[in-house]
């Protein structure tokens, strides 16, 4: 342990270079502005500026990526709370709830809490992996097929919850989603599927992108210009320091969502294949089960978007360990974080803890260092950000549609998804008009691929027997939490109901 | 929007870049042919797999060393096993700023999906950079150590409790495991993965009992003593440092027949013009003689084999052949 | 708003039916030993949804949701002209990018909404339709270096004249 702790130190005085410094408050700008873009995340962010790390040395290079990193996941919650359009899947949760806070004209309160929150996230998350590192990534090669099975069973119990009281179609915008996240490739037998009407721009999938702007984006901005009857409307949205500070104050009533958010995302993070996007939904899911008051989540609870922000975050670091330590890759960043390593000449795996001990410490203390001050620029850019939500809707209406169609472009570079989205946001907006709960077909077209593809190889694996999820100690016990969950709703439901009776 | 606060001294930049814009562009032309804007480097498969991290690695020496006057951009259509871009440089015929960095679905794609109408053979060549091996791999603690303990292993559990792992059925992965099977009449259950470093994985955490990884994707696990190569799939002679250490099969005395590799190659569209196919071949050759390169391949476990031009078509062609026979062995396709 | 939950609920479960037909091109069915085929999943999806979809027309029938109870319009005349001119001018500007590329249709749009729906002035007008493309290009060209579609008129002369100069300054 001491020894860890000394690590720890040299590893902060290469962090607290002042080039290295330089590069963290760099990266952090860049991916806050990358995040913040409908339609790119992380992972563009690390892609397109990979090649500009050659012009430093590894140690830099990692710790500028590092930092682009966790400033695009601070990003990532500024477009989901202001504009309701989630960035990238890891911040689809944080829409449920600080989309309704900015429309009450609190979007500086859910901007501060999301910062706060993954500020503590990031926090918790990096001295998890300062302490448990090694021993953790044993627990993450147990997680085979099976596993990653009843964790996403786990992932939808928890936000079982989030649909309307019209239950055939909350059913019907589930199935939905599953259905759109089979087009294009079965991946066991290798064939082509759904290619409807033969398009090619079906061979890559309905990305979960394209759905959500569509829906949040085209179908949303559709929604609010009916609601307000073309009126020139301007957002309420006001920002001072008293209000930040105020808000502050006020987490601590939220303390407990943001260290459940932190443990939960995590461990989910550290599994490799699951990432940060399970991991905030489920922290969403269990805040609102465990809350005596459910009923307030997803009309602008602040509980509701610190679990989520501290669980995406806490994930993201937790997504670097099955990457370090066994140089699997827990999401696409780390993946291809990983080719950069390569690049650069380090062997991520098990041997690199042993060979490379400045660059793992000097990595995870420049974590740190990014940690903190992506929450010191995030909030000093606030009342900026506020300052576009002033903006008259008929000026921020036609850019916020432009936003959205270069957006849905990039990831792809296929005008095929363009085209998509548009058809998402219009079907989707007379949906929504006859009740049809969106959420959960967004929710579904992320986790949908890893549920089929984990399910059917784990029958293949047992020679088409359902045993293979009961016999297996952790899926056994994944399984056992998730029909838990699952209940839990239900029993809470009915004591309601009985001590209303008595 | 919010971007326009920051950015918003830029404008000043563009304007004076429409103002400079036209007297700039006549100084090129009278040169060789040179990309004129970004290249758009296809992958296909998807980011984070053994072809996107090589395709990233080339990227990243041309950048270094400023091989082009203009970036590669990757950018991933691993849509339907490589079925999207294959499709994508067809119907960008004659567009000389795409190229493709290829892997083996290059030939079994287009057979498993005459649908999508692409002769190979039409493409533009450019370059093969190497050809990737492949390994037979368990686990430490399984105290396998020959061939000869594999396949009484595999016979003794029964094609039921042996999992074979590996990436897309009809993919290589598949490909080497239907070799293998044949010749040793063995039967073993495969497990079809996202791609080869999940399958790595799966091997290290024991949810599947072997697999045929690719060298760079089971290094780590190897340094670290957790898992170990079996035998080659190469001919003799064929790598050199640690990995010339694992036998051949030839060498175990099973015959010639036993090798299959990866090719790792570089092509274009149809029908683009030949100064501009020249300029990428220099580039590749560059990148191909770098130290980064060289080195790249003696630790990796790769195999040098520098091909391009006509060689290289018709090297394609053979390969297809090979491939539609072993799809064909494997009742993938008629 | 009656009327449109049942034209809603059938189209839907015309989809349904489809991808479940579009689904039976590959196995629909458990393969002994290895569990279900490569279809099985989307087509008993669509199943399902065409379940969900009969369960909504029982519920309408019997006018247990809210919309079926609804006696207000679905959309009345200003809702539907709001709809018709957000969706319209998009799908034109998406259509126009075909053509004319990103950097000439996203300002005409601009233009367009900003000065006819919006009624602003002609400076503002004018400074978001030119600001936003130059921002644009620089974020996502030279910043990201994601190229973004210049549509066949990029390809005739605009490449030449504008874009590809650009890069030669910035790339």
């Amino acid at each position: 342990m001491i020894e860890v702790f000394n690590l720890l130190i040299e590893g902060f005085a290469v962090a607290l270079q002042w080039q290295n410094l330089l590069l963290v408050v760099a990266g952090c700008v860049a991916g806050l502005f990358i995040g913040a873009m409908p339609g790119l995340g992380s992972v563009n962010g690390v892609a397109i500026l990979l090649p500009l790390t050659f012009l430093v040395p590894p140690t830099g290079a990692i710790i500028f990526l590092g930092a682009l990193y966790y400033g695009a996941m601070y990003g990532g919650a500024i477009s989901s709370i202001m504009l309701g359009i989630p960035g990238a899947s890891t911040a689809v949760a944080t829409t449920f709830d600080g989309r309704p806070m900015a429309l009450k004209g609190d979007a500086d309160r859910a901007l501060v809490a999301a910062a706060s929150a993954s500020f503590v996230g990031g926090t918790i998350s990096v001295v998890l992996f300062t302490l448990f590192a090694p021993p953790l990534a044993d627990v993450a090669l147990k997680f085979g097929p099976p596993e990653e099975f009843t964790l996403m069973i786990l992932a939808f119990a928890t936000f079982v919850g989030l649909g309307s009281d019209d239950i055939p179609k909350t059913l019907f915008s589930i199935m939905i989603g599953l259905a759109m996240s089979t087009v294009g490739l079965d991946i066991v037998s290798g064939q082509p599927r759904l290619i409807f009407f033969d398009l090619p721009g079906f061979y890559h999938g309905i990305n979960f992108l394209v759905l959500a702007i569509g829906i949040y984006g085209i179908g949303e901005m559709l929604w609010v210009i009916e609601q307000s009857k073309g009126k020139m409307v301007i957002s309420k949205a006001e920002v001072s320091v008293r209000r930040i500070l105020d808000t502050i104050k006020q987490l601590k009533g939220s303390i407990r969502q943001m260290l459940m958010g932190s443990f939960l995302g995590y461990f989910v993070g550290i599994l490799p294949a699951a990432g940060a996007t399970p991991g905030s939904l489920m922290a969403y899911g269990v805040a609102k089960t465990m809350d005596r008051e459910p009923e307030t989540f997803g009309r602008g609870n602040i509980k509701g978007v610190v679990a989520p922000e501290a669980a995406n975050n806490a994930a993201s670091t937790g997504s670097m360990l099955p990457m370090l330590t066994l140089g699997i890759p827990g999401s696409p960043t780390t993946a291809i974080l990983l080719g950069g390593m390569v690049i650069w000449g380090l062997e991520p795996g098990p041997r690199l803890f042993v060979d490379h001990k400045d660059f793992v410490w000097g990595l995870i203390a420049s974590l740190y260092a990014a940690n903190l001050f992506a929450l010191l620029i995030n909030i000093a850019f606030i009342p900026a950000f506020i300052a576009v939500l002033r903006m008259p809707f008929t000026i921020l209406a036609p850019v916020i549609y432009v936003l959205c169609v270069v957006g849905g472009y990039a990831p792809t570079k296929d005008m095929h998804d363009v085209w998509l989205m548009l058809i998402f946001g219009v079907v989707g907006y007379l949906m929504r008009k006859l009740d049809y709960p969106l959420a959960p077909a967004v929710l579904a077209i992320v986790l949908g691929p890893l549920a089929e593809a984990s399910m059917r190889q784990s029958l293949i694996m047992n020679q088409g027997g359902f045993d293979i999820f009961v016999t297996r100690p952790i899926s056994g016990t994944i399984l056992v939490i998730a029909i838990v969950l699952l209940v839990w709703p239900m029993i809470k439901a009915m004591n309601k109901r009985r001590t209303a009776k008595a | 929007m919010k971007k326009v606060i920051g950015m918003g001294a830029l404008a000043l930049g563009a304007a004076f870049a429409f103002g400079v814009g036209s007297f700039v562009q006549s100084t090129d032309a009278a040169a060789a042919w040179k990309p004129r804007k970004p290249v758009e480097f296809v992958i296909m498969a998807g980011k984070g797999g053994g072809a996107d991290r090589l395709a990233r690695f080339i990227q990243g020496i041309i950048e270094k060393h400023k091989f082009s006057p203009k970036p590669f951009i990757p950018n991933n259509k691993g849509g339907g096993s490589g079925a999207e871009a294959l499709r994508y440089l067809k119907d960008n015929a004659g567009n000389p700023h795409i190229i493709l960095a290829t892997l083996n679905s290059l030939y079994t794609t287009p057979l498993r999906n005459p649908g999508i109408g692409v002769d190979i053979s039409k493409f533009t060549p450019i370059a093969r950079l190497a050809e990737d091996t492949f390994q037979l791999w368990v686990t430490t603690d399984s105290g396998i150590k020959s061939v000869k303990d594999y396949i009484a292993a595999v016979k003794k559990a029964g094609a039921a409790g042996w999992k074979m792992g590996g990436t897309g059925k009809g993919q290589e992965d598949s490909l080497v495991t239907a070799l293998l099977e044949k010749k040793f009449g063995l039967k073993m259950t495969y497990v079809p993965f996202k791609g080869g470093g999940t399958v790595a994985k799966q091997l290290i955490g024991k949810h599947i009992n072997s697999t045929v990884n690719n060298p760079s994707e089971q290094a780590g696990f190897w340094d670290a003593k957790k898992s170990i190569p079996l035998a080659s799939f190469t001919p003799k002679g064929k790598l050199k440092g640690k990995w010339g250490s694992i036998p051949t099969f030839e060498e175990l005395g099973h015959g010639t027949d036993m090798v299959y590799y990866m090719q790792r190659s570089v092509i274009a569209p149809p029908g683009i013009p030949k100064d501009a196919q020249d300029f990428y071949v220099s580039v590749f050759d560059k990148v191909y003689k770098s130290k980064e390169w060289q080195s790249y391949l003696t630790k990796k476990g790769l195999v040098p084999g520098w091909l391009t031009g006509n060689e290289l078509t018709a090297y394609f062609v053979k390969e297809r052949e090979v491939h539609r026979k072993l799809l064909k062995d494997l009742g993938e396709i008629k | 708003m009656r009327l449109a939950e049942l034209i809603m609920a059938v189209v839907m479960a015309c989809f349904s039916a489809y991808l479940m037909w579009k689904s039976a091109e590959l196995p629909v069915g458990w393969i002994k030993g290895s569990g279900p085929g490569g279809g099985a999943f989307p087509f008993w999806l669509g199943a399902g949804m065409l379940l969900c979809c009969a369960w909504i027309i029982v519920r309408w029938a019997r006018r247990l949701s809210p919309p079926s109870q609804s006696t207000e319009a679905y959309m009345d005349r200003r809702s539907l002209q709001l709809f018709l001119i957000g969706a319209g001018s998009l799908t034109v500007m998406i259509g126009l990018i075909h053509i004319l590329g990103v950097y000439v249709s996203v300002p005409l749009y601009l233009i367009f909404y900003l000065r006819w729906i919006g009624h602003h002035a002609w400076p503002l007008t004018g400074g978001v339709g030119l600001l936003t493309p130059v921002v644009t290009f620089f974020f996502f060209e030279i910043g990201l270096k994601i190229e973004l579609p210049k549509g066949l008129a990029g390809k005739h002369f605009l490449n030449e004249l504008i874009y590809y100069p650009l890069y030669d300054i910035f790339l």
